[in-house]
């Protein structure tokens, strides 16, 4: 995105400036608003609490840094949302950059229809696509778990990486690649040293774009799951008797990381200028 | 073999797409007139009747979900216009920070949101303890397990799903359009109404779109942040799904619901144009 131009528009009409300065306050009550439940999240997993219900401030402490591990079937959710999300990762960034690839440089027939079904696995809510693959594994006496959940997060998150990919195949100049065949390379040669380099960004984006998608997820998974637990899960089951501030914890290391990532993602991509 | 290329990279991918999305489709129609129960096993004997059934007797949740998803609509609409708008126009060199701060709640669980805001909202809590004991408040006074909480959060967790599609729209105004109109003697106003509000409306209606179908499919708001007078239809699917194991029940209202959406969408298109909203969904 540009930083040019629409700065001046408001600027030279000094009537404007109480609009101006009244919205920018908008502005920022909306983002406190929207901080404000995350803010209490970080800091009640400092909370000195006695119960596991932890509501009320009791003081500053670190000791449930060192006790991350109290609730052995927490661990194992948390353990468990982390391999879904390696896991379908994996396989979704393949799928959706050979999806992207033939989207962005190739015309064929179906293509309407690929970007259909695309439109069609982002756009469905959650719940129906949870509902459907659920009453798919019923009827074929498939046993849910964590297969089942893996696949599912495939399923949401294809059509984000194939996008992705896409767009920065659309943005790449084609006669890099014809030089590089003309020069004698074959295709795999100039595939894995001429088009894959210049679409790595792309498809990097997308896998973090992936991994926090099925790292969150929690409606498809809930339908798609079976026995097997992950962290969204384990929080919904904890809502009824109280949440340990171990649930704190792990959710702002979810989220520091999340935010790192995204930070260092956005000064590389100012740095490399594209 | 040159020719078969994009039929190779797209197989796999398009493969997954048909197999887990529409198929199932048709394996939930299937369940749907179904009849049976999770003892004995299902047995498919074309009842169809369960639709009359189910819709007679959840009418009113379908009602409820539907309302509830137009109302935090519009409400996000009327939120996030403003905020795109200024990151857009006012956001200068900072614009991607600001979108940053936008998605900030999005590295946090969607659970763990809405459990957060439970746990502030609480009839003791943190938001209304202080306020009850100052007296501002009567010490009955309760958020929780309203419709205002529960349509509060589905427009906290969907915001973003509004602003930034108004946001791009937005973005791609040429800003000398404005200027052009305001040297033309048009007021603030009249350059707003008549240049950018029409440019940004492809944003505003990817932005309802994006939001209403999620809004009215959603549950977890509604079963963390509501009471059982707030009971939406995604509560009853996943109730019947997964803790009754109804599964016709079950899969006729997901049927339904996905049918009326379907529906509903369609109309929209229609209604504004396909055009608009399909340019607007492809981005």
């Amino acid at each position: 995105m540009s930083a040019s131009g629409p700065r001046s528009a408001g600027r030279t009409r000094p009537r404007g400036r109480w609009t101006d300065r009244l919205l920018r306050i908008y502005v920022w009550l909306v983002l406190a608003w929207l901080f404000l439940p995350i803010a209490v999240m970080i800091v009640f997993g400092f909370n000195d609490t006695q119960s596991k219900s932890n509501v009320s401030w009791q003081g500053f402490t670190l000791k449930w840094w060192g006790r991350l591990d109290e609730y052995p079937d927490l661990v194992v959710a948390v353990r468990n949302s982390l391999l879904i999300a390696l896991v379908s990762v994996a396989v979704t960034t393949v799928l959706g950059t050979l999806m992207g690839l033939a989207l962005g440089r190739h015309r064929f027939r179906g293509q309407g229809a690929t970007n259909l079904a695309m439109f069609a696995a982002i756009s469905s809510p959650e719940l129906v696509m949870g509902a459907s693959l659920l009453s798919l594994f019923i009827s074929a006496g498939v046993e849910t778990g964590f297969a089942t959940v893996v696949i599912a997060h495939v399923l949401f998150s294809l059509s984000f990486v194939a996008i992705t990919v896409r767009a920065r195949v659309v943005g790449m100049d084609a006669s890099i690649e014809e030089a590089a065949r003309d020069l004698g390379a074959t295709p795999w040669t100039t595939f894995w040293r001429v088009t894959f380099p210049m679409i790595l960004p792309g498809v990097v984006a997308g896998a973090l774009l992936a991994f926090a998608l099925s790292i969150d997820d929690f409606v498809i998974t809930q339908f798609t799951s079976g026995a097997t637990q992950t962290f969204p899960l384990w929080i919904w089951g904890a809502t009824r008797i109280g949440m340990p501030p171990q649930v704190n914890i792990i959710g702002t290391l979810i989220f520091a990381v999340g935010v790192a990532v995204a930070v260092l993602n956005a000064v590389t991509a100012r740095r490399r200028g594209t | 073999m040159k020719r078969l290329t994009p039929y190779l990279l797209v197989l796999p991918g398009g493969l997954w797409l048909a197999i887990f999305m529409v198929v199932p489709m048709v394996f939930m129609a299937s369940v749907s007139t179904q009849e049976g129960d999770v003892v004995n096993g299902f047995a498919q004997t074309f009842n169809v009747g369960v639709y009359g059934e189910v819709l007679g007797q959840y009418g009113t949740q379908f009602l409820r979900s539907a309302s509830y998803g137009l109302a935090a609509t519009a409400v996000s609409l009327l939120l996030a216009y403003p905020v795109a708008y200024w990151i857009a126009f006012r956001g200068g060199a900072r614009k991607s920070t600001y979108l940053l701060l936008v998605l900030l709640p999005f590295f946090v669980s969607f659970v763990l949101r809405t459990v957060s805001w439970k746990f502030l909202l609480a009839d003791d809590g943190l938001l209304l303890a202080p306020l009850k004991s100052a007296g501002l408040l009567p010490g009955d006074f309760h958020v929780l397990q309203t419709t205002a909480a529960v349509i509060g959060g589905l427009v906290y967790n969907y915001l973003p799903f509004m602003i930034l599609p108004i946001y791009v729209a937005l973005e791609r105004v040429d800003p000398r359009t404005v200027e052009a109109a305001r040297d033309l003697y048009a007021s603030r106003r009249g350059a707003f109404t008549r240049i950018v509000l029409p440019l940004s409306l492809p944003g505003v209606f990817a932005g309802v779109l994006m939001t209403f179908v999620p809004m009215t499919a959603d549950y977890v708001n509604a079963a963390i942040l509501g009471g059982p007078e707030n009971t939406m239809i995604g509560n009853i699917i996943q109730t019947e799904y997964l803790v009754n194991n109804d599964y016709p029940t079950a899969a006729a209202l997901s049927f339904t619901l996905m049918a009326a959406m379907l529906v509903g969408i369609f109309a929209y298109a229609r209604a504004l144009g396909t055009e608009n909203v399909l340019e607007a969904a492809a981005r």
